[in-house]
């Protein structure tokens, strides 16, 4: 097992790299990394433009400019915001810590969810709950998620306090918590945090209760399945004993694939509901021209995405001793 | 078990066996099983109908001269009466008439970018999978590193430099579109390359290009089209969501994303919710139409596959 996950370690790195060289390159095409020095009006400034590309190392070739930038990374040092003049890899660590919020409940509720229908629909085929379901996900897939996102607002935040005259809403759409509140063990966060995971959970729900679905009933018409049932296994047991692990395995791919959309995803969620997290950083970074800012954005998200890929690939490998071994 | 079968139904059991089997051609038989599939042309007959309307908006907003009503001008936005069936927008506009006059840009986008993506990967893909390792080596390579990239943001960043135009935005989209369709031409070649009349017209000196393009690519055509159909879903909603998060189009110019960014402040006033309702709700059918007619054609193609999904 241990060789296992060290393969698929070894596998990403260069995939790390690669990314990473690429995101530099074109971010360092699309930015000018001296715009703030261009429009001084001072005597010396283009003496001074030199000054600041020696400092900043831009006389050198792109990929030694690269080398140095990846290996200062490494040491956590991803350099200074043009926008915030803060340092970058604390600021992003900070939103790291608003958007865990997000992603945590996000897939834990979407995985949850997707599973319970997914099987329900293949255990009880052509049932009318399966109907509804089916139905259900067609929306859900086809719907815009910032406009889910919108609605959602309108109709839990907006209609019950025009109509009601309510002081307060009953959820909330701005950030994740109330003036003066904090922790998670906090009715206000829960108020402030349905929403925006609702909106992040409507689109995975659809499509991955369809794919465990699939799967599941694929398990189902498989011959150990009904050796199992013909030997008078209770039915319960062969559904959950049998066939929902096997099922679960197509899943977990799909799941860890789709987090580069949920990274897409939170870009959109935390600019409606006004979360100060990794997506609106990238927002306000992209406006700003704060190329420092986005590469490092682009490195923490490729690694968090390589991050759950492996994780994939290892729960894979734990749930089929076949994928282990070859 | 007892056969208890309904008269009119033996009655067409028996006229099953006993009719001449009717000569029909590969494309006949692919209509009627399409024409079965109810949700399907349901999906093709609103899509063209919307289509129609959005390119043709003057015919179904009659009335008013670029959809502008002077006696509502400077009204505001208001709701939904008989006259004007979607109310009005900020402008005066007939809300209509705006929302049909969007849709223009969304659709162009989606087709375009759904087409040029698609042969852009069906080549590359076919590509690697035909001639194998010096070719998949670094598609393969560019495959998984299209993965690990956050493509809404890469996309963002590139809009941002090259600028907001419905150019650069199906680049853009394109640029992302392919890699998925190109793994599917991949696997599809790796499995015809082992057929017989692959071998045969290898065997008998056709040239690589004509294999792929004569030989390969009719009995491909099933999966692409259906992907083909995916593409321009993902294409309509990628191009709101960019738009919406304002890095897409930008007035002049207009399309449902845009409608609904521009008019994001409705959310917090239930008077001109219909300004936020109806784009959205544009491109949710348009999306479901696009889907349903992607299950049609699957179903068409490859009767005999499952479809659980």
């Amino acid at each position: 097992m241990l060789s296992y996950i060290a393969r698929r370690i070894l596998y990403s790195i260069p995939v790390l790299i690669v990314a990473s060289f690429l995101t530099f390159w074109g971010l360092r095409i699309a930015f000018d990394p001296l715009a703030k020095y261009r429009n001084l009006h001072s005597p010396d400034a283009a003496a001074n433009l030199l000054q600041h590309k020696k400092e900043l190392g831009l006389d050198s070739p792109i990929a030694v400019q690269w080398w140095h930038w990846l290996t200062k990374a490494l040491h956590g040092n991803l350099g200074i915001s043009q926008r915030t003049n803060n340092p970058v890899f604390g600021e992003l660590i900070h939103k790291m810590g608003t958007t865990v919020h997000l992603v945590f409940w996000g897939t834990l509720i979407s995985a949850l969810l997707a599973i319970g229908i997914g099987l329900y629909s293949a255990v009880k085929q052509y049932s009318a709950g399966d109907y509804i379901f089916t139905g259900a996900s067609y929306l859900g897939i086809a719907m815009p998620p910032f406009w889910f996102g919108l609605m959602a607002i309108v109709i839990f935040v907006t209609w019950p306090v025009t109509t009601f005259h309510l002081q307060q809403p009953i959820l909330y759409s701005i950030g994740l918590h109330g003036t003066g509140q904090s922790g998670i063990f906090n009715l206000d966060y829960y108020r402030h945090l349905a929403l925006p995971v609702a909106t992040l959970v409507v689109q995975s729900v659809a499509s991955w209760s369809r794919f465990e679905r699939a799967s599941m009933l694929d398990v189902l018409s498989a011959d150990y399945i009904r050796t199992a049932q013909a030997k008078g296994v209770p039915r319960r047991k062969v559904i959950f004993k049998h066939a929902f692990r096997n099922a679960l395995i197509p899943l977990v791919t799909v799941m860890a694939l789709d987090t580069a959309y949920l990274f897409g995803g939170l870009i959109i969620t935390e600019q409606i509901f006004s979360i100060s997290g990794m997506g609106r950083y990238f927002i306000d970074s992209l406006t700003a021209g704060d190329a420092p800012a986005l590469l490092g954005w682009m490195l923490f998200t490729a690694f968090f995405i390589i991050l759950f890929n492996l994780i994939a690939d290892v729960m894979y490998g734990v749930l089929d001793p076949r994928i282990r071994l070859s | 078990m007892t056969i208890t079968a309904p008269p009119e139904h033996s009655a067409d059991l028996e006229l099953a066996v006993t009719a001449e089997p009717v000569p029909r051609t590969q494309w006949q038989l692919f209509r009627r099983r399409f024409m079965h599939h109810k949700l399907a042309v349901f999906g093709l007959i609103m899509l063209i109908a919307i289509t129609i309307m959005c390119f043709f908006p003057g015919i179904f907003a009659r009335g008013h001269h670029n959809g502008f009503d002077i006696s509502t001008a400077l009204s505001g936005a208001q709701g939904p009466s008989m006259k004007h069936w979607l109310g009005t927008d900020e402008q005066g506009q007939d809300f209509f008439y705006v929302l049909l006059k969007s849709g223009q840009i969304s659709l162009k986008i989606g087709f375009v970018v759904a087409i040029v993506s698609t042969t852009f990967g069906v080549f590359l893909g076919s590509a690697a999978g035909y001639f194998g390792k010096w070719v998949d080596g670094p598609l393969s390579a560019l495959t998984d590193l299209f993965l690990v990239m956050p493509f809404l943001a890469v996309i963002a960043v590139l809009l941002q430099y090259e600028g907001h135009s419905a150019g650069w935005i199906i680049v853009a989209l394109s640029l992302f579109g392919w890699t998925y369709v190109a793994r599917i031409s991949r696997g599809q070649v790796l499995q015809l390359k082992q057929k017989e009349f692959v071998e045969a017209a290898q065997a008998s000196g056709a040239p690589s290009r004509r294999i792929i393009g004569r030989h390969m690519l009719p009995n491909m055509f099933g999966p692409i089209m259906v992907n083909l159909t995916l593409s321009v879903a993902y294409a309509i909603v990628a191009e709101s969501t960019l738009t919406f998060l304002g890095f897409g189009i930008q007035a002049p110019q207009t399309s449902w994303g845009l409608l609904l960014s521009d008019n994001e402040g409705a959310v917090n006033d239930t008077s001109k919710i219909h300004l936020l309702l109806f784009p959205g709700l544009m491109l949710l059918i348009v999306v479901l139409c696009v889907n349903f007619i992607g299950d049609g054609l699957r179903d068409a193609f490859d009767p005999q596959a499952k479809h659980s999904t």
